[in-house]
């Protein structure tokens, strides 16, 4: 028996083209407006190419320490008032720098959207960057970068990153290193800004409880006059050398109960045709109900782990493909084994029929629930415009996800995960042989 | 915004419905009144345990089964173990609710806690506390809050202490569960796209054969009045500083509550008390003001918690590295003595509240967050608190606020905990 007469995805109310306002501006900038009528709230966010890539090597950190900044004063407003103005409106707007990415993200209420577009505007385009503010900043990095060396996550991370991306940009990484930051300087900042902050390829989505078309305009009157000739295109990313054999790395972080172990390579980028297939057979692996195979494996049948998983994380380049468990230190070896097992058995055999149509359900399933806050729906919208995929790829994505096979999953395994050349990296008490 | 049904069922199953269609979404909880309040020495962490052991099957769905159900319809649940309360939820799609239904009715009395899952779940536990004790923050809260309950159970972190992780038996475990997974000691809680009807049909039904049990005495030892402040000392590894002050602050439902939320807001930013909610900046707040911008702390955050017994107002600094512990705790004491000395500044209250309706704004796109409020709110008061919250912060007024100052955020009613770093940082092997 069922309360309800549609038993299907309801797909007229996931973004589309049919719902989804585009509007591409003549200094580059593409906005995406959706409204949602049922939100007293809107949420801006988006991007621009402005990420870690572009750090020089002696200033790694660069990228990041600039969108911290931004926040910091502007040729118009002070720290404070710029603080000011935003918590008195119970609003908040962040900007955060990943590898490609310079990203940002503001919320308030609808009434007070204006608000929040003019201190948008004001700090990526006329950010000051005053020095008694950055010099405070350094400190607060610094410390942030003392914590990380603390964090047995972080620090195995690290070490996977300089394993699989040994002659790559991706080994570096984002906040930079102690001696890196202090090697920056306030000019730095303003140079970085005004090299690759711009319109050019800047995204913009605007979700809420407001009319997409006014929104859109809002956006245009805040940014369409915004040109920068300097503006330059980020580097292309070299070809990454594959990794020959198993490559091993633990770093010492004494004083601490559990250590955290990551073993993996890179995985394809978000545009690939093998993106599906894996992200899919990733789901076998180590997501699906209690983290998938993986945490089956280490946590409910040997009791090893918390946790016990693996990510995929394709984006514009080839980023990692993961396993990662906190286990015991003495237990590293052993979780080092069950995870190695498992990938042989992901590589060596197709997952079965039912493994896979299980992830799929779950892919399909779980649109409605990813897409229902604002925010869910402002970083979707800008990950399908970002990647090219297309307004109406949620339109496609259920046959997109069902055209995946058994087989096209044990392929995509085997081109990437060979068990033979992955790297090992663990962070935590104690030496390793 | 849509009217919530409270109904209760012949065997004291209480159940509090919210329809709202805005997305074909439900979110279903399930509270039981029991956490770490009610565990005695020997058997601390035996809540979250039990939590742990709900996920370990039933006859009618034996371990594994459970989560590949609820993945495979595109849903995403939880539990979680606090203080007062543990509770578990399943956000699905409308359609698909009925498995969350019947999995949650079957758990409340059929979880089989065999004797090899609860080894396995041992280690499990042991393996989470070992990740938590990496965190310096985790070692010197756990002091702290031991410190400031000597008496009340409060004192222990939810998760147990390591000596009764190590010798909690199964049947202590499953007599835990039979005590406190009882229809007449829960809540159900379910926000979205249905039919009141329906769903109220839906869950008397399935817990019609559910038998209550006798109502389990909530096990409560009062802290005495704190008669000076204490003083806790972590060390561990690290350069880095850490500075936990807790004062003790008033139940959620006492009216001194509200003042007091205020009086955080002014000092140290909004406190979001949603579950899964992101908070706004704290940069313009009065202690970020002193410490964050006189360069004697690299971050400030403070907060109160919504519990049955009075619990901690606490503050939290990262200190600075050319600062000290002894500069931060100073100047705290005299942002701290002038909200004291004077009340704030109306536009201050103003935008407290302000910062409240916001918050409520964004918390309200979520149907999982609605569902979470008509529940967690019973589990120390009931869902009017939440629906009278922003009108009680709005009523408060400055005299208030600065009384609550001078009753609560005296040193003799805090502890001053400190996290000392020994040793350097980490080396990388070649």
């Amino acid at each position: 028996m069922s309360q309800r007469s549609h038993k299907q995805l309801p797909l007229h109310s996931l973004p589309s083209q049919e719902n989804i306002l585009r509007q591409e501006f003549s200094n580059g900038m593409v906005v995406l407006a959706r409204s949602n009528p049922n939100s007293g709230s809107l949420i801006v966010s988006g991007n621009l190419l402005a990420g870690g890539l572009l750090d020089p090597e002696d200033k790694l950190g660069l990228a990041d320490f600039t969108a911290a900044g931004l926040m910091r004063g502007t040729q118009r407003r002070s720290f404070q008032e710029i603080y000011d103005t935003l918590e008195s409106l119970g609003a908040s707007l962040g900007f955060s720098a990943g590898t490609h990415l310079l990203s940002f993200s503001g919320k308030a209420l609808v009434e007070d959207l204006d608000t929040l577009l003019t201190l948008l505007a004001e700090a990526l385009r006329y950010p000051a960057f005053p020095g008694e503010q950055i010099e405070r900043l350094r400190a607060q990095l610094l410390t942030s970068l003392s914590i990380r060396a603390q964090s047995t996550g972080e620090m195995a991370s690290l070490a996977f990153d300089q394993l699989v991306y040994r002659n790559h940009p991706y080994r570096r990484p984002e906040e930079g290193y102690p001696e890196t930051v202090q090697e920056i300087r306030q000019e730095d900042l303003a140079e970085f800004h005004a090299r690759h902050y711009g319109p050019g390829r800047m995204l913009i989505a605007i979700v809420g409880g407001l009319d997409p078309q006014l929104a859109v305009e809002k956006i245009g009157a805040a940014f369409g006059d915004w040109t920068n000739p300097l503006q330059s295109a980020p580097p292309e990313l070299p070809p990454l050398t594959p990794l020959t054999e198993i490559s091993t790395r633990h770093v010492d972080v004494p004083g601490k109960s559990q250590a955290d172990l990551i073993i993996g390579t890179a995985g394809p980028p978000r545009l690939s045709p093998d993106y599906m297939a894996a992200s899919l057979g990733n789901h076998v692996l180590g997501r699906f109900g209690m983290m998938g195979r993986l945490g089956e494996a280490l946590r409910e049948k040997a009791g090893l782990a918390y946790y016990a998983g693996s990510s995929l994380n394709s984006g514009l380049g080839p980023g990692p493909w993961e396993a990662s468990a906190g286990v015991d230190p003495e237990n590293i070896d052993r979780a080092v084994e069950l995870i190695l097992a498992e990938i042989r058995r992901f590589v060596n055999e197709p997952v079965s029929r039912d493994e896979l149509a299980d992830s799929q359900a779950n892919y399909i399933g779980r649109l409605p629930i990813s897409l229902e806050s604002n925010g869910g729906i402002a970083s979707a919208i800008l990950s399908l415009e970002r990647h090219q995929l297309g307004l109406d790829y949620y339109l496609r994505f259920p046959d997109l996800v069902n055209a995946v096979t058994p087989q096209q999953v044990q392929e995509v395994a085997g081109r990437y995960l060979n068990p033979d050349r992955l790297a090992i990296a663990s962070a935590g008490s104690g030496e390793r042989g | 915004m849509q009217a919530v049904v409270r109904h209760t069922l012949p065997n004291g199953l209480l159940v509090l419905l919210k329809e709202d269609h805005s997305a074909p979404i439900i979110s279903h909880w399930v509270w039981y009144r029991v956490g770490s309040r009610d565990e005695v020495p020997g058997k601390t962490g035996i809540s979250h345990w039990v939590e742990h052991m709900q996920f370990k099957g039933t006859r009618k769905y034996p371990a594994g089964v459970l989560d590949k159900a609820v993945s495979r319809e595109g849903g995403f649940w939880n539990a979680f173990t606090y203080l007062d309360w543990t509770t578990y939820f399943e956000t699905m799609p409308a359609h698909k609710i009925e498995l969350a239904l019947q999995l949650e009715a079957d758990r409340m009395e059929n979880s089989l806690f065999d004797q090899n899952e609860v080894e396995s779940e041992r280690t499990v536990i042991i393996s989470e506390r070992q990740g938590n004790e990496n965190e310096p923050m985790f070692r010197l809260s756990e002091e702290v809050q031991a410190a400031a309950f000597r008496v009340h159970n409060y004192h222990h972190e939810v998760i147990g202490d390591m000596a009764d992780l190590l010798t909690i038996q199964r049947e202590e475990l499953y007599e835990h569960y039979r005590s406190y997974y009882r229809p007449n000691n829960a809540v159900i809680a379910v926000a979205g796209d249905f039919k009141l009807e329906w769903m109220l049909d839906q869950i008397a039904s399935l817990y019609a054969a559910v038998s209550p049990g006798k109502t389990p005495a909530r096990f409560v030892r009062l802290e005495p009045a704190q008669q000076g402040e204490r003083r806790v000392v972590v060390e561990g590894p690290g350069e880095t500083t850490f500075i936990r002050i807790v004062y003790k602050a008033p139940a959620a439902s006492d009216p001194e509550f509200f003042p007091l939320m205020v009086l955080d807001s002014l000092l140290s930013g909004a406190t979001n008390l949603d579950f899964f909610g992101q908070g706004i900046s704290n940069k313009t707040s009065r202690l970020y003001r002193a410490l964050v911008e006189g360069e004697l702390a690299v971050s400030i955050h403070g907060g109160l918690q919504a519990t049955i017994d009075p619990f901690l107002h606490t503050f939290t600094a990262v200190v600075h590295p050319q600062s000290s512990a002894d500069e931060v705790v100073r100047t705290l004491d005299e942002v701290i003595a002038r909200t004291q000395d004077e009340p704030p500044e109306p536009e201050e209250l103003k935008r407290a509240v302000k910062q409240a309706h916001a918050l409520f704004a964004y918390g309200n796109e979520r149907i999982t967050n609605q569902a979470f409020w008509l529940g967690f709110s019973e589990m120390f008061s009931d869902y009017s608190w939440h629906e009278q919250y922003l009108a009680r912060l709005e009523a408060v007024t400055p005299a208030d606020v600065q009384r609550a100052a001078q009753v609560y955020l005296r040193p003799q009613n805090r502890v001053l905990g400190l996290y000392l770093p020994k040793g350097a940082g980490a080396r990388a092997e070649a």
